[in-house]
């Protein structure tokens, strides 16, 4: 990406608004978290679960959820982004010091104000780890508020998985009960081999008192949710976080429907109730 | 307040009259054989002794035998492409701001576009986000809004519900009578801003039977509309529809070309670009139209989520006719037949629902309502 000064300040609602990058860290071949400051502007603070439209320089905007627990007090911003096209490609590239615009926050949260006082049961599938890492952050900063804590968290490799480091010391923390699993291990993993599915069919939960956040790929959240309904979770109490196209993320530019929901604006956290229904439906 | 009458003159008048109060007056013209909606350096651009033959797929002027200025239903084009215009740059990394918008005064606005212009302002116009563009221009604008007395080959307004009676939102509302005595409009007041204008035409307080007869002739096109909705809740129709087989039916006659989306007054889906200069130094962004017929409308990483044109087609008319109640709390369809006339394959919205009706009627919706499945 051009070295880029940043721009002046603008009123657009579709305007960026320029962010330089304070750290990078690689986090693996793949995926790299970008920490953004303000320059002068800064944006109201992101919840975990909302989205950010994050703009490369002349390349392009894309969606991205927030990956860290922002820091009200200079206003940081993480975002973990995996190189899968031109903008994040760009992005995923960005050293410290390079200036990107951001738009947002955008969207819905997890509403893990809501859940004080309950179990939590979190799916992540492969980058899905991501947008629920703050979740994860933040329940454990107050855990006393929380009863039973529960990750299960899936990739497809060992060499995919997102925040090994963290993710390996969440399942020696005796405060949560994290599962790592993958499709196919390799040399080194020491945890489980299969599908989310698995370790959620096996868990024991008060489906009363639990709310399931799920992030991942669309089947394997389908998938995880059923498992949870088998336990007798009602789809209320299921929270996942759904994908489409975004260019706005304001509610004007129509790419992100699905079916009655405007996922920029009543998503991206949806309720499995409301979920369910649409996404049964192919192609909807 | 009581209605006035101007004569052609008086029309004459206003058109010179919204000119010389600054506003850019737009109206429909006669061009490329098609009424076309463009600026008006008077009242004479109006298209006068013109009307249109429409059918699905179909469109063609014809003259009439009178000198009626608004004796034609809906061209290919309407008012949201001067409230919400095809490309905008909507950012540059210079700083530069977008041009202060026209005062746009608009001419023989009719019922339905009338309210397509409401069911924008639902959609841009409100909530967390306005689109401040689109509100500066709304809020500038300047209505002359026309009263059908005669409708359209491909008109359902009555439907809808949205004409041809006007409703609420204009500043000045016509209705067009043509008799022995000449051509002259019946003139509403819907506005402060209307009736100060009204005040410097020529004018006289319209008699009570010509009110009597306007109004009648308004009402009697009401009756003269040869398509309608399906009775009932087409919202919950749509939704008890999702699986059914005539997306199929209706896939192998649409070519997913986006025109309908194109001449719906109220589509509004736009797609963001990014430029750059060849240097790479200045940067902009435009907003311009899109259409959910387009293949990579819904791309994500790993594919298309609407790939098959029958779930293109389903998601136009789903969203038109159901889903935009849940997401801004009205239809978006108003009636106005374009989709009708400028789809190539002549595909009918009002058809299509009737049909949609007729299936869910033969047991369609005896299934269980898919939001009471537990998958």
């Amino acid at each position: 990406m051009t070295d880029v000064a940043a721009w002046p300040a603008a009123s657009s609602a579709m305007a960026p608004v320029p962010y330089r990058v304070r750290a990078r860290s690689v986090e693996n071949f793949e995926s790299a978290t970008v920490w953004l400051e303000p320059i002068e502007q800064r944006v109201a603070s992101p919840l975990p679960g909302q989205f950010m439209m994050l703009y490369a320089f002349g390349v392009g905007e894309i969606a991205m959820s927030v990956s860290g627990v922002p820091s009200s007090a200079d206003g940081t911003i993480a975002h973990t982004i995996r190189s899968v096209g031109a903008v994040s490609k760009a992005l995923h590239d960005a050293d410290a010091g390079t200036v990107v615009g951001v738009r947002g926050p955008f969207g819905t949260d997890w509403g893990l104000e809501s859940c004080v006082g309950r179990d939590l049961v979190i799916v992540a599938g492969g980058c899905g780890l991501a947008p629920v890492r703050p979740v994860i952050v933040q329940a454990l900063a107050r855990r006393s508020g929380f009863g039973r804590v529960v990750l299960v968290a899936g990739s497809r490799t060992p060499e995919q998985f997102l925040f090994r480091d963290e993710a390996e010391g969440w399942t020696q923390n005796p405060r949560l009960d994290a599962e790592l699993i993958v499709d196919a291990a390799g040399p080194g993993w020491q945890w489980q081999i299969g599908l989310v599915t698995e370790p959620l069919r096996r868990l024991t939960v008060d489906p009363r008192r639990t709310t399931a956040m799920i992030c991942g790929p669309e089947p394997m959240m389908r998938f995880s949710a059923l498992a949870l309904m088998e336990h007798g979770l009602a789809a209320n109490d299921i929270r996942v976080s759904l994908e489409r196209n975004m260019q706005c993320g304001i509610g004007w530019c129509g790419h992100c429907q699905l079916g009655p929901l405007l996922l920029c604006r009543d998503g991206p956290v949806v309720g499995y109730d409301v979920a369910a229904p649409l996404l049964q439906v192919k192609e909807l | 307040m009581t209605s006035a009458v101007i004569d052609a003159t008086g029309l004459q008048q206003l058109v010179s009259t919204l000119i010389e109060h600054g506003y850019k007056v737009v109206g429909p013209t006669l061009s490329d054989n098609a009424i076309v909606l463009a600026e008006l350096k008077s009242a004479d651009d109006l298209p006068q002794g013109w009307g249109v033959d429409v059918g699905p797929g179909r469109y063609r002027l014809r003259r009439r035998d009178d000198d009626a200025l608004f004796g034609h239903s809906a061209g290919p084009q309407s008012w949201k492409q001067f409230l919400h215009p095809p490309r905008q740059r909507v950012w540059s990394s210079d700083g530069a701001q977008p041009e202060e918008p026209p005062r746009y005064a608009f001419i023989g606005v009719r019922a339905c576009d009338l309210s397509a212009i409401q069911i924008l302002n639902g959609v841009l116009g409100v909530g967390a986000h306005a689109d401040r563009g689109f509100v500066s221009r709304l809020r500038r604008i300047f209505v002359v809004a026309v009263n059908c007395t005669e409708p359209g080959g491909l008109c359902f307004c009555a439907s809808m519900g949205t004409g041809p009676q006007v409703g609420p939102g204009y500043d000045l509302a016509l209705t067009e009578r043509i008799d022995a005595n000449g051509r002259r409009y019946l003139v509403d007041v819907g506005s402060d801003a209307g009736s100060d204008v009204l005040a410097t035409l020529p004018h006289r307080d319209a008699e009570q039977d010509e009110i009597h007869s306007a109004r009648t002739d308004v009402s009697a096109a009401a009756e003269r509309m040869g398509r309608q909705m399906p009775d009932g809740d087409l919202r919950e129709l749509l939704v008890a529809s999702r699986e059914s087989p005539r997306w199929d039916d209706v896939a192998s006659r649409c070519l997913t070309c986006g025109n309908c989306t194109m001449v719906c007054p109220t589509c509004f889906c736009t797609s963001t670009e990014d430029v750059t200069d060849l240097a790479g130094d200045h940067a902009e962004r435009w907003m311009n139209w899109a259409s959910c017929y387009e293949f990579d409308f819904t791309y994500i990483h790993g594919g298309t989520v609407r790939q098959s044109g029958e779930s293109r087609y389903r998601h136009w008319i789903t969203h038109k006719l159901g889903t935009w109640h849940d997401q801004f709390g009205s239809t978006g369809c108003v009636g106005c037949g374009r989709c009708i006339a400028w789809c190539p394959t002549g595909i009918d919205i009002t058809e299509e629902m009737n049909a949609l009706a007729g299936l869910a009627d033969d047991g369609f919706r005896e299934r269980p309502d898919p939001g009471d499945a537990d998958d």
